[in-house]
């Protein structure tokens, strides 16, 4: 439980697949709250299945944090999976609205600075630029760090959206009876339906 | 068949086989009680004085029976004075169905009369909660709700039914009540490993806690603390789940819990931790509970294992089917230096001294286990009360101490006792042990008990002052008794006389005797003002963060 232990820099992605319902989002972001869980980022989407959304969240913490985060997240009763995704086998995106302060003299520095990183060139004014740059986090961290020495005059940025690479993931509706178990590689508590439990369906065993 | 929402509402509660509700009338309610009243005979409707003790007392009656409360209560004001008694549930994880009315649904969200968003209010402190916005989804939601409310680890749920809810009508097919069922998924390999552990400890104890109880795990525990020969510990929840009698019963750990407990779990090698959650108040000090020993967790709920304190192996699962998987493995041991050496420690241990001229607190509850016997159930409020309870009655069946643990509710022990009162009848002895301080904060259900001919006795240990902040105050405040001495002059026996009660006084043991003797003889309700001294405290005592070598003995 202890080893592969992350550094608590480090970025963190969880999915979250929910009821779409009333006030799920509240549901989830009170738990946080209270459980004092520090969020970097909270998107929320729909999906192919309209009676399920996906909360994408990102924070940095230590594996037990992670762990808690995750166990507590699916004591809610609308929670139908959670589980973490790791870089390896999973695609994140995030997408950078950036307004710059620029003159002349620096318009054509911003413009080749903006193409070296593939960002598209959304508004054109006389005292300043929009650049939309869509990438991973690390890229648009990247990204920004090169603009440092120019004056930012707004940003926006909408927090990571990421799918797991490979497959449908299946939306299962969980059992209400289930001890539903959390999809972590490392954690302690990989369980075994016991004796007289009706066993999960296969499905429901979604990290490919 | 088509029915509008409160013939709904009526039916799928006899349906979940709900025969006993508490609560409150009031505007958003009255189809409901409209309906109820014409259904008088197949649901009784227990009507308490205030909102929080019709909740206390459908979490006492859950607690007394393992069943399910179930309250209601009105919108706005109604609702809100629910949350406590919800909040003191979901801190002990009993299973509690609250219903509440609200404005219809084209009032609601504009500040209406009465209009309160309860279903936002109670999300942190229920397991789940629901606005019914239509009276087709009326049956399936509180089917869910009574589901939800006994499956895995229990907790409250509330159901938020506004007004038009519950006079629109739609079809409704009845339906069976689902089985509850409590799924249990733990790996073999780690049944094993625990037995092994268990197999090979030389100074091994079991921690227990209220899971043990909600998991009606009582006979495994008992069965693992006899065929292992290990000693028995546990947390104020899990009062009661093993006899007295036992010799493994170490009696309770924690802040005041007795010293050779806490010592022997500082010194085991090994800690079975059943059902039990190492909150603050019994691992003071996280990070040194048990340092010698590995520890093995069982618990329902995923999320407690290894969260306030790291432990070597975690079970995750219904804690009596888990018990009952690690036991055929467990080899029949005798520890016989281990005990010898706790049996050392207990000669050690706080004793208090008894007293013909004063009343002194254990003697009056030895005095009532004398009188009551085994069969009695004992219900408190919060306090110096509460932990002399839990210290000193040796009498308790496992559903027969009621104390609000987790939340620690002053003013939980009236509402609680008529719960359990109402579910067991009045030919069981309730015993209700509370403290001036708590007494006052919720007495008022004393009307309660008159009307319904509850024959409660209310132990009152009263020092006239709140004497567990006193006791700190004194401990760690350097004597400055800040707002701890309220100087009130309530005289208990004209208050109890005033609601309908019996009132008995007494400074001494022998008068304690007498009164407790002719409040036993009684049809109704009767309060005993006991006068004890303002500087008796709980002890022993470890301070929060403490542990062992902070103990406080005298």
């Amino acid at each position: 439980m202890e080893q592969n232990q992350p550094t608590p820099a480090q970025r963190r992605v969880i999915s979250l697949l929910v009821e779409n319902q009333n006030g799920v989002l509240a549901r989830v972001s009170s738990l946080f709250c209270r459980k004092g869980f520090n969020i970097d980022s909270l998107t929320v989407s729909t999906t192919r299945d309209p009676a399920v959304s996906r909360i994408t969240v990102t924070l940095r913490g230590s594996q037990r944090e992670v762990e808690q985060l995750l166990l507590q997240t699916e004591r809610l009763e609308v929670t139908r999976q959670i589980f973490e995704l790791r870089p390896d086998n999973s695609l994140q995106r995030e997408l950078l609205l950036l307004k710059v302060e620029c003159d002349a003299t620096n318009r054509s520095q911003l413009w080749e600075l903006a193409n070296m990183y593939k960002a598209k060139l959304l508004d054109m004014s006389p005292d300043s630029m929009v650049v939309e740059l869509t990438g991973k986090p690390e890229k648009i961290d990247a990204f920004l760090t090169m603009f440092e020495g120019y004056t930012v005059l707004e940003m926006c940025r909408t927090g990571v959206t990421a799918l797991e690479r490979g497959g449908r993931h299946p939306h299962m509706q969980k059992p209400p009876q289930e001890v539903r178990a959390v999809q972590l590689k490392d954690i302690e508590l990989t369980r075994h339906p016991a004796k007289g439990a009706p066993a999960r369906p296969a499905a429901d065993e979604a990290q490919p | 068949m088509k029915l509008n929402g409160s013939q709904i509402f009526v039916e799928v509660l006899a349906e979940q086989g709900v025969d006993t509700l508490f609560g409150y009338p009031g505007g958003a309610v009255l189809n409901l009680y409209d309906e109820l009243y014409k259904n008088r005979d197949r649901i009784r409707h227990i009507l308490t004085a205030h909102e929080q003790g019709a909740a206390h007392a459908a979490d006492g009656y859950a607690r007394a029976t393992g069943r399910t409360g179930v309250v209601l209560a009105t919108s706005g004001p109604g609702a809100t004075n629910l949350v406590t008694g919800i909040a003191t549930a979901y801190m002990d994880s009993i299973p509690l169905v609250a219903f509440t009315g609200n404005v219809g649904t084209a009032l609601l969200g504009k500040d209406s009369f009465q209009e309160v968003y309860i279903e936002g209010i109670t999300v942190p402190i229920t397991k789940h909660n629901f606005t019914v916005r239509r009276v087709e989804d009326l049956a399936d939601t509180m089917r869910a709700a009574f589901r939800i409310a006994q499956s895995g680890r229990k907790g409250p749920v509330l159901v938020d039914i506004p007004k038009d809810v519950t006079a629109n009508v739609c079809e409704f097919t009845p339906k069976a009540p689902e089985l509850i069922r409590t799924v249990t998924v733990y790996d073999e390999e780690k049944v094993l490993k625990a037995a092994e552990l268990i197999n090979t400890a030389r100074r091994p104890i079991v921690c227990f806690g209220g899971g043990v109880r909600s998991a009606a795990g009582c006979q495994p525990l008992r069965d693992l603390v006899h065929k292992g020969d290990i000693p028995a510990t546990y947390t104020l929840m899990g009062t009661g789940v093993l006899d007295y009698g036992e010799p493994h019963n170490l009696g309770m750990l924690g802040m005041h819990g007795c010293y050779a407990a806490n010592k022997a779990v500082s010194e085991a090698d090994l800690v079975i931790a059943a059902g039990m959650r190492f909150s603050d108040r019994v691992a003071l000090k996280p990070e040194a509970f048990a340092p010698k020993a590995k520890i093995i967790q069982i618990d329902i709920d995923p999320s407690e294992l290894g969260k306030n304190v790291p432990v070597d192996l975690s079970l995750a699962g219904d804690v009596s089917y888990v018990l009952q998987a690690i036991l055929p493995h467990i080899e029949q041991r005798y520890h016989m230096l281990w005990t010898e050496q706790i049996e050392a420690w207990q000669k050690n241990d706080y004793h208090p001294k008894d007293s013909d001229t004063e009343l002194r607190p254990h003697q009056i509850i030895e005095e009532i286990c004398e009188q009551c016997g085994p069969d009695a159930v004992y219900v408190t409020d919060v306090g110096q009360h509460q932990m002399w309870a839990a210290q000193y009655l040796h009498h308790t069946q496992s559903r027969g101490f009621i104390t609000s643990g987790g939340l620690g509710t002053m003013g939980f022990g009236y509402g609680a006792a008529i719960g359990a009162q109402v579910a067991l009848g009045t030919d069981k002895r309730v015993v209700m042990l509370t403290g001036d301080g708590s007494f006052h904060m919720n007495l008022n259900e004393g009307c309660t008990a008159v009307s319904y001919g509850l024959p409660i006795i209310t132990v009152i240990f009263n020092n006239q002052v709140l004497g567990m902040v006193r006791q700190w105050q004194t401990a760690f405040y350097g004597k400055r008794y800040s707002c701890t001495d309220p100087g009130r002059r309530t005289d208990f026996v004209k208050l109890a006389e005033g609601f309908g009660a019996k009132g008995y006084r007494c400074n001494t043991i022998a008068e304690f005797r007498a009164a407790f003797a002719d409040a036993r003889l009684q049809k109704g309700p009767s309060w005993i003002d006991c006068r004890i001294a303002k500087d008796e405290k709980v002890l022993p005592m470890i301070p929060g963060g403490g542990d062992i070598n902070d103990i406080i003995m005298e």
